[in-house]
């Protein structure tokens, strides 16, 4: 049996796991590892300006291709800048894994120079995580590491290397596991028959059904079984912030987003449904508002991967603990043999629900004043971006208003197209997020939706965008204001602004851009948007920052009533339901 | 609700902490723990008492479930078990009378005086919670000068096995 270094072995079983690129920042306990990396041609390492940008690139890199992202740090600082970045995988369930130099085993628990405990850190925010203690396990870790992040629920794991495992000078065998078994994780994809078979017959008997649909949709790839179930049922059909595009966007079936920021007729038709059937979706507090007033006359089907996502914040009556896929794949395969819903029940809940989007729906008509002059409405640079890329960019997005705008209003038709920190809500996601993307699909639309604030919280990867050549297109909405603060600012705190203004601190953010080595560009007058994102988007192979100067006045509407039911909302400063 | 866990986990490094940290991370209470290798050494075995509502109780068992290193994991207090908790009680015993009743509290439950000297007793009792906490009761007035508690263990009654 051939005997490699630790290092090299870690390279060997990371090309045997499939991986292509790494994203990572080396430093002392790592570089055995970043010496392995030069040696060879199988994977490739992209060098980012800061460790957590390197986590969010293999995040979105993961999240648009569905493969597991990789990434590389070193211990100590390398280690704990990458923390924002898993917790942030974590929390939207995005496969990862994370190898973080540790220093030599000898010096472990002596405060020795860059020492941080890892795995001890990392705990809370991992699916699981490992400290090599042998270079012969190595090899077996890294199969181990990539099999628990990519099946079951997916989530980052972290891979703890001790810099003496990797020396040089030492040789083990090689010998990449052909497959993993292990005794303590089976996850279980198939649902239990007898409970899909009643979640069929209910669904079927409803009168005013609502299918909920998630994140878990998109992870599994099941978007396409969703689709022709919704559409062979001619149910209404809403997406979480994480769920957009496993139902296509501008689909007549598609009532919008629910929740906090989710349509009036989604939210409407969630309340007053009969039967809810849940898939792969969790129940967030962003979609139910108060539990206790959720959903009051529903019957709650809830398909999902994770047993602890059932019955965690709301009831359900029909659980059933399955992969989506397999789960939708056997209820097309049952509902060949059965009767159809009732027809007219369904037309009349079509009828309520089309009144309600006729009444206050987003997408029937503009709920903002018009853009004109030098007043540009986010809302319009958002659609905008959609009439510009056709609806086919993928859109990264960062953390706030411009993120709420962008998921109501690039009706996304396909899934894996949006890309944005859903469960951790981080700041500074969404610029390298859009890297990994581009580095997936180098000939795609990948426009990075931001804002002022977020961007100046990873701006320092444009410098990574020039290295690697990734021509990412930012669409900055910059109404020089943290804009979602300076909304609950002016809802719940008197417009009493506490620092959420930057006065006039802010960079000349094209002169940055073009410091940087791209293109910048800055559009204040509504009339030059949409030449000016032509303009944008031709340049294919250049990085462009769009800095568009948007209404600071404007709120996000429809919003929730906290404390209350799901369709009590705002849906303008002045009026309610 | 007081409830009696038992968990079959794997002897990994770092997998006690996994478990402990679930409790505090989510909020959760232990009452008491205890956990040692099985005569499997690769894998251990760890009761734990927790109180919740039932609510709270299935999220534990899920969120314990979903533990890489859990292999398995039951709820004791859902059937008939056995549970017995090890107790070390150290009194001071200074005078013939007093020793005497000492050693007689300590015949009616059932226990063992397993160290002596001139001025103390170290008593060993196991039993259930409720009988250890009689003892302390029952001594009361004579006072403790050490109490140490193991925590419960468990086992199911009858021909229900916690094994891979």
């Amino acid at each position: 049996m051939e005997k490699l270094s630790g290092g090299d072995l870690l390279i060997r079983a990371l090309r045997d796991a499939g991986v292509e690129y790494i994203w990572g920042y080396p430093g002392g306990s790592a570089l055995h590892i970043y010496d392995a990396i030069f040696r060879q041609d199988d994977v490739k390492h992209l060098l980012v300006r800061h460790e957590q940008a390197a986590v969010h690139a293999a995040d979105g890199f993961a999240r648009a291709t569905g493969k597991v992202g990789t990434v590389l740090v070193t211990s100590g600082p390398g280690a704990t800048n990458a923390i924002t970045g898993i917790a942030t995988a974590y929390m939207d369930s995005i496969p990862l894994v994370v190898i973080s130099g540790q220093v030599p085993s000898s010096k472990i628990g002596e405060d020795a120079f860059q020492e941080t405990d890892m795995v001890g850190v990392s705990r809370p925010i991992v699916k699981h995580s490992f400290l090599v203690k042998r270079p012969e396990d190595i090899a077996a870790t890294v199969a181990k590491a990539y099999y628990i992040a990519s099946t079951g629920r997916p989530g980052p794991v972290v891979v703890d290397i001790p810099k003496d495992m990797t020396d040089p000078a030492i040789k083990v065998p090689y010998d990449y596991p052909a497959q993993v078994a292990m005794r303590s994780y089976q996850p279980n994809e198939r649902g239990h028959s007898g409970q899909i078979k009643r979640a069929l017959k209910t669904l079927l008997a409803a009168k005013k059904p609502m299918i909920y649909a998630g994140g878990g949709v998109i992870i599994d790839n099941a978007s396409e079984l969703l689709t022709t179930l919704a559409r062979k049922l001619n149910y209404p059909i809403t997406n979480t912030l994480m769920g957009l595009g496993a139902y296509p966007g501008s689909d007549r079936q598609f009532v919008g987003m629910l929740g906090m920021h989710g349509t009036y007729e989604a939210n409407q038709a969630m309340h007053h449904a009969d039967v809810i059937f849940a898939v792969g979706a969790r129940f967030d507090d962003r979609v139910t508002n108060a539990t206790d007033k959720f959903c009051p006359n529903a019957t709650i089907i809830h398909i999902d991967i994770d047993p602890t996502c059932i019955s965690k914040t709301v009831g359900a009556d029909i659980p059933i603990v399955g992969s989506c896929k397999t789960v939708l794949t056997d209820m097309l395969a049952l509902l060949e043999g059965m009767a159809g819903p009732d027809q007219s029940a369904l037309g009349e809940w079509w009828a309520t629900i089309d009144d309600w989007r006729a009444r206050h729906g987003i997408y029937t008509a503009d709920r903002f004043e018009p853009s004109g002059g030098s007043l540009i409405k986010p809302q319009d640079v958002i659609k905008m971006l959609h009439k510009v890329t056709g609806g086919d960019a993928y859109v990264t997005s960062d953390v706030g208003q411009h993120q709420m705008f962008a998921a109501q209003y690039y009706l996304f038709d396909k899934p894996r197209r949006w890309i944005n920190s859903g469960g951790l809500g981080t700041m500074g996601f969404g610029l390298p997020a859009a890297m990994g993307a581009q580095l997936a699909f180098p000939d795609a639309m990948v426009a990075c939706v931001t804002g002022e604030g977020s961007i100046q919280m990873n701006i320092q990867e444009l410098s990574t965008c020039t290295q690697h050549g990734l021509p990412v297109k930012i669409i900055n909405l910059n109404n020089s204001a943290l804009g979602m603060v300076r909304q609950w600012q002016d809802m719940q705190y008197s417009a009493r602004y506490a620092s959420s203004v930057y006065e006039d601190s802010l960079p000349d953010f094209v002169a940055l851009t073009e410091a940087y080595g791209h293109v910048g560009m800055r559009v204040t007058e509504y009339d030059q948007l949409e030449a000016k994102m032509r303009e944008c988007f031709a340049m294919k192979d250049r990085v462009v920052f769009m800095d568009i100067v948007v209404d600071r006045a404007e709120h996000v509407y429809p919003m929730q009533i906290a404390g209350n039911a799901m369709n009590e909302m705002w849906l303008s400063k002045t009026e309610r339901t | 609700m007081r409830r009696i866990i038992s968990i079959l986990l794997e002897n990994e490094p770092g997998a006690l902490s996994r478990v402990v940290g679930l409790f505090s991370q989510r909020g959760y209470n232990i009452d008491t723990l205890n956990v040692a290798p099985t005569e499997d050494p690769t894998l251990s075995r760890l009761t734990l008492s927790t109180a919740g509502d039932e609510k709270m109780v299935e999220q534990i068992i899920k969120q314990l479930h979903k533990l890489i290193d859990t292999i398995k994991v039951v709820d004791l207090s859902d059937g008939p078990h056995v549970e017995r908790e090890l107790m070390l009680v150290k009194v001071r015993a200074v005078g013939a009378e007093l020793r005497s009743e000492l050693k007689n509290s300590v015949e009616i439950f059932r226990g063992h005086i397993v160290d002596v000297t001139p001025s103390s007793y170290t008593i060993q009792m196991a039993g259930d919670g409720k009988k250890l906490d009689a003892f302390i009761e029952a001594i009361r007035d004579i006072g403790t000068m050490e109490v140490v508690r193991s925590g419960v263990s468990g086992i199911a009654r009858g021909e229900k096995f916690l094994l891979v």
